[in-house]
């Protein structure tokens, strides 16, 4: 272990760690947390495998971006408050400044014949990947065989596309769900 | 206020996020289209495929475009702000109970009811990206002249490797369709 007794030095770490890997991740947030795991245990040791998998836990069950909420669980472990700031900044910086870029440049690059059709023709492509995670997700909630949630996911999706029902009550509707579920089912599992 | 709409739409959109990803879609589209109307559909999709196509999560590539579009930077900041504060605190919340109790059994049960709603409700999003792209009317039905054939072959094609080959990357797959479609549209041009 060569943790740095520099809080200095542990906050330009984080910052820049994340920083780069979140300039230079495609593909969502499972692959920003393997590569801190790979950065922070592996290369630096700072953190160890175990603790590594609760954070990944911990960033699974919060709300919001899978990358950000690994970079702060991580940031706060490392150096508090300051921490998370730090690994917020860092993970936000690389899509804040290439959005804002093409942004600016949306109404030209909506305009041009080329841009046109290459996001005509891309759009027929992330309509396929789209459906093909939603393909995988939804085998997996089948083959979990609990008929609960497989009502839940039929429901849910009647509500959200046909009755036009906010998201926002499904979700709650279901951590209720969720709530009732787990409790019955511990109880249960402690009865016996 | 456009800054304080921005900044609770997508503080909305961060607090009831479950799932990562793509989870954030069926949302950003509740907040953006449906209520707000900041976008249309055909930004919508746009900005997906935007999003997809370069590093970052896609809540926050959404919240700056959006911010961007209607309230400048200062509007972008905002969205940012706000899309990412729900995450401090819960995790910060989160992270504390955990050390305290070593366990988060109860949040993971809900979590796994809640799996299934996300993935109806990103199947919802993707219909509303999806159908657009192959029906000119927007909705599913087979009149004459309503269904773009090309866009459909290509997204078939499109789902067809991305199931196949598991290892290709997607933006090599949206990349390809993009220039197929660039190149028919040169021909035709």
């Amino acid at each position: 272990m060569s943790f740095p007794t520099s809080k200095r030095k542990i906050l330009q770490k984080l910052f820049l760690s994340t920083l780069y890997l979140s300039a230079f991740t495609f593909g969502g947030g499972y692959v920003i947390i393997t590569l801190l795991k790979r950065k922070f245990v592996d290369e630096l040791h700072w953190i160890d495998e175990e603790e590594m998998l609760d954070f990944v836990a911990i960033a699974q069950s919060s709300p919001g971006p899978i990358a950000v909420n690994g970079a702060i669980v991580l940031g706060y472990k490392l150096a508090g408050f300051a921490g998370i700031f730090f690994a917020v900044l860092g993970a936000i910086i690389p899509p804040f400044v290439i959005l804002s870029i093409i942004s600016f440049f949306y109404q030209a690059f909506k305009n041009s014949f080329v841009v046109q059709a290459l996001l005509t023709g891309m759009k027929s492509g992330v309509s396929a990947v789209i459906l093909s995670v939603v393909f995988d997700m939804a085998s997996g909630v089948v083959k979990g065989r609990d008929i609960v949630l497989i009502i839940v996911m039929i429901l849910a999706f009647i509500a959200n596309y046909f009755l036009k029902i906010n998201v926002i009550y499904i979700i709650l509707c279901c951590v209720l769900i969720g709530i009732v579920l787990t409790l019955l089912r511990s109880r249960k599992g402690g009865a016996r | 206020m456009i800054y304080l709409q921005l900044f609770l739409a997508f503080l909305q959109i961060g607090a009831f996020s479950f799932g990562g990803g793509y989870a954030a879609m069926p949302l950003i589209q509740a907040q953006v289209i449906d209520k707000y109307a900041w976008l249309s559909v055909s930004d919508f999709s746009d900005l997906v495929t935007i999003a997809e196509m370069t590093p970052g999560p896609i809540a926050i590539n959404a919240a700056t475009f959006v911010g961007n579009q209607m309230g400048g930077l200062l509007g972008a900041l905002c969205a940012t702000v706000g899309v990412v504060l729900p995450s401090c605190i819960f995790v910060t919340i989160l992270a504390l109970i955990y050390t305290r109790y070593r366990s988060l059994s109860l949040m993971q049960g809900v979590l796994k009811s809640l799996r299934p709603a996300v993935v109806a409700m990103i199947f919802s999003a993707g219909l509303t990206i999806l159908l657009p792209t192959i029906f000119v009317s927007g909705t599913i039905s087979l009149v004459a002249g309503n269904f773009k054939l090309r866009a459909f072959l290509l997204f078939a094609a499109a789902f067809f490797v991305l199931r196949k080959w598991k290892k290709i990357s997607p933006i090599i797959v949206m990349l390809t369709c993009g220039v197929i479609e660039l190149i028919f549209q040169l021909i035709t041009y």
